[in-house]
């Protein structure tokens, strides 16, 4: 019963069309801080996409690279964080407890990544997208720390399905929001504990590198390299 | 050490009456200048009260704190105004372990600036979360939530060791004030009378409580040193612990460390010098005294240098790019103007100053004492700040500006300090009065052989000071 969820991104396949970070705060409920506060570094994507230029014009190519919570195995926002709310799951992912946040931010400056995001003032969400919250996924109030959980409510709610129909979970039975949205299916994810899955196949190839490898923070999250 | 024993000037010879009339002088006699300056210092710390409120209520968000730079002026605060408080604990403990006898003067005053320095940098940790009304999940008790701190975290390592670095700090300050409390209660009448008597703990000054006050100070000064040193090795380690570039460093500890009694000097002479001035002091804290610090301060500053130099030479000829990327915003790049300016204070300036006999005067090392303690508030910042600017990931690099909260809590902090300094120079002798009185050769000066710190003092036949005529 026990998964280990991961996800591989091809980086070949990745066009930088962003459907993943709109797909995301439509689940997760992620507030929308408004142009001021985003210009002044305050927005929020529990997955973003870092742009880089590459050569000198007019030579000039652009790389795209998503990059989410990269779940590590060691992950250096866990240990830091006073109260546990920031913790390892059962399934591997670096969980947040948002009733546990006290602020103290402690994570996102332990994490490489900077993947993790902070509630400056309560959120609020440019009209109508107040209209669409996700009822899966709870609030955050101003102050607590937050970030990207794999869709755990969709994960819990694939394992009730199966539990019910008192079946195994299916590789690709359901998947996150940004993967799911992904029109290039630049991004797979599923069990890394299940040699057969598409998502440990992958992870093994010859092209997987992991961001920062050298960090020793051993992700989850797979990137293919550009061959192209 | 000879030349160092203070000799009483020939205008005023050392007496009880004169010592006693000198030093109660501001605790007996309330002048308009003290209601004057108590409240506009007491204007900025409710401005920043005020401050500290609004960001509670309305969010961190009215700070200038964002992603990458998740934490900037508080922090920077919070690990300067703990370095400042190194100023009491470890000199004075040191000076009395070693049996310094110029110390006499000086060692209440340092002591004092640790309790209030810690007090002010201790309420940062609070400030700068996110909810600050729920800080007391940071302490380690059964609660009904059923889920203990995390013990992991340097964070809790933090709250631990400055709350032992307090409750120690208030005992070493305390300890030695309860003869002098003791001489107050005798000389006033009435209500001050019974508060003074309530403090004093019912001394009378039997060599029975003297011999226990010596105990307990030895001790203390021996427990103290390495609770201090343990302080800011954690508030380092606060840092340290995290995957961060030039944050993760195993130098930070004694980096730290040396830092913290940097400033903490620099702190005491400033201090020194308001006292003298102000309340009437030079024949008690003499250019000596100054002197003396001012040679302490500077062998601290070389180690600073010697610090400095280590962790950036490694860093550079390791060339890693993470740290590279930090190592050259802070020495070429934005905070070029910073760095460098941290570097004059610190060493440029004050070097010279306290290396040259000449200039190593009052005014001497209180001109290097300032910009030791600017230099030492911007190498805290420039340790917060540039390494979570440029973070490892490029395309997330920021850009971090304080907000008018930061500014006016901060100020609020730098007010803080006099306004609790004001405070205690009123209710309390500054100088230890029994220490001076033991300690001055009065009529006959003695040699005091190696003996232990106390042993000059213990009188014989004498009334002892705060004893009940």
């Amino acid at each position: 019963m026990a998964h280990r969820w991961g996800m591989v991104i091809d980086l070949d396949r990745c066009t930088g069309c962003e459907a993943c970070v709109v797909a995301c705060h439509a689940e997760n409920n992620i507030a929308t801080v408004g142009e001021k506060q985003a210009a002044m570094g305050r927005a929020i994507h529990w997955i973003r996409v870092e742009r880089h230029w590459e050569g000198e014009f007019p030579n000039v190519r652009v790389r795209f690279q998503p990059i989410p919570c990269q779940q590590c195995d060691d992950a250096p926002c866990e240990p830091v964080c006073p109260t546990y709310a920031s913790y390892q799951n059962a399934q591997g992912l670096n969980a947040q407890i948002y009733n546990r946040c006290i602020g103290t931010r402690y994570c996102a400056n332990a994490c490489p990544y900077t993947g993790r995001y902070f509630n400056w003032f309560n959120p609020s969400w440019d009209k109508p997208l107040q209209l669409q919250l996700n009822p899966d996924v709870s609030i955050r109030e101003s102050g607590v720390m937050e970030k990207c959980t794999f869709c755990f409510q969709r994960i819990l709610a694939a394992e009730a399905n199966a539990q019910a129909e008192k079946r195994q979970l299916r590789d690709g039975e359901f998947s996150p929001a940004c993967v799911q949205s992904c029109p290039s299916e630049a991004m797979v994810f599923g069990d890394l504990d299940d040699p057969q899955s598409e998502v440990s196949r992958l992870s093994r190839s010859d092209r997987g590198v992991k961001l920062l490898g050298e960090v020793g923070t051993f992700p989850k999250v797979t990137y293919l390299t550009r061959e192209s | 050490m000879a030349q160092h024993v203070i000799t009483p000037t020939s205008a005023r010879p050392f007496d009880r009456d004169t010592i006693n009339q000198d030093l109660l002088q501001p605790v007996l006699h309330t002048s308009r200048r003290f209601y004057g300056l108590t409240s506009i210092l007491a204007a900025f710390v409710l401005a920043g009260l005020a401050a500290f409120l609004f960001q509670a209520y309305a969010g961190l968000g009215v700070s200038g704190l964002r992603r990458p730079v998740f934490w900037g002026f508080y922090i920077t605060n919070f690990v300067f105004w703990i370095g400042i408080s190194h100023a009491g604990t470890l000199i004075s403990a040191i000076l009395r372990l070693v049996n310094a006898r110029w110390r006499r003067p000086v060692t209440r005053c340092a002591e004092a600036i640790t309790v209030f320095a810690l007090l002010i940098g201790a309420s940062f940790p609070v400030i700068h979360l996110g909810r600050p009304w729920l800080f007391f999940w940071l302490i380690p008790y059964p609660s009904e939530r059923g889920i203990w701190p995390n013990f992991r975290s340097p964070l809790l390592w933090d709250f631990c060791a400055i709350l032992t670095y307090i409750t120690g700090s208030l005992i070493f300050l305390l300890l030695p004030m309860i003869p002098d409390l003791a001489t107050v209660r005798d000389r006033t009448a009435g209500w001050r009378k019974r508060v003074y008597g309530a403090v004093a703990l019912g001394w009378r000054g039997t060599p029975r409580e003297w011999h226990r006050l010596e105990m307990a100070m030895r001790i203390m000064a021996v427990v103290i040193i390495p609770v201090a040193v343990s302080v800011h090795t954690i508030v380092s380690w606060d840092f340290a612990m995290a995957p961060v570039p030039m944050w993760h460093s195993t130098v930070f500890g004694p980096y730290f460390v040396a830092g913290a009694i940097f400033s903490g000097i620099a702190a005491l002479i400033i201090a020194m010098a308001f006292l003298r001035k102000f309340l009437h002091l030079e024949q008690y804290l003499k250019p000596i005294h100054f002197d003396n610090l001012g040679k302490l301060l500077l062998v601290m500053s070389l180690l600073w240098i010697y610090f400095i130099v280590a962790e950036r030479l490694t860093v550079w000829y390791g060339n890693s790019t993470p740290e590279m990327a930090v190592l050259l915003a802070t020495e070429r790049g934005k905070f070029l103007p910073l760095f460098w300016a941290m570097v004059c204070c610190n060493f440029l300036i004050p070097f010279p100053i306290l290396a040259i006999k000449r200039f190593r005067t009052v005014t001497g090392t209180v001109i290097a004492s300032t910009t030791v303690v600017i230099g030492m508030w911007l190498e805290r910042f420039l340790i917060v700040v540039p390494s979570l600017e440029f973070k490892y990931l490029p395309f997330d690099w920021g850009h971090y500006r304080p907000s008018w909260v930061e500014i006016t809590i901060t100020l609020a902090t730098f007010a803080a300090m006099p306004l609790l300094y004001l405070l205690f120079v009123k209710f309390v002798p500054i100088i230890s009065m029994w220490e001076l009185k033991g300690g001055e050769p009065v009529a006959a000066p003695r040699v005091e052989a190696a003996s232990s710190w106390t042993q000059s003092r213990v009188p014989t036949e004498e009334p002892l000071p705060g004893s009940v005529d």
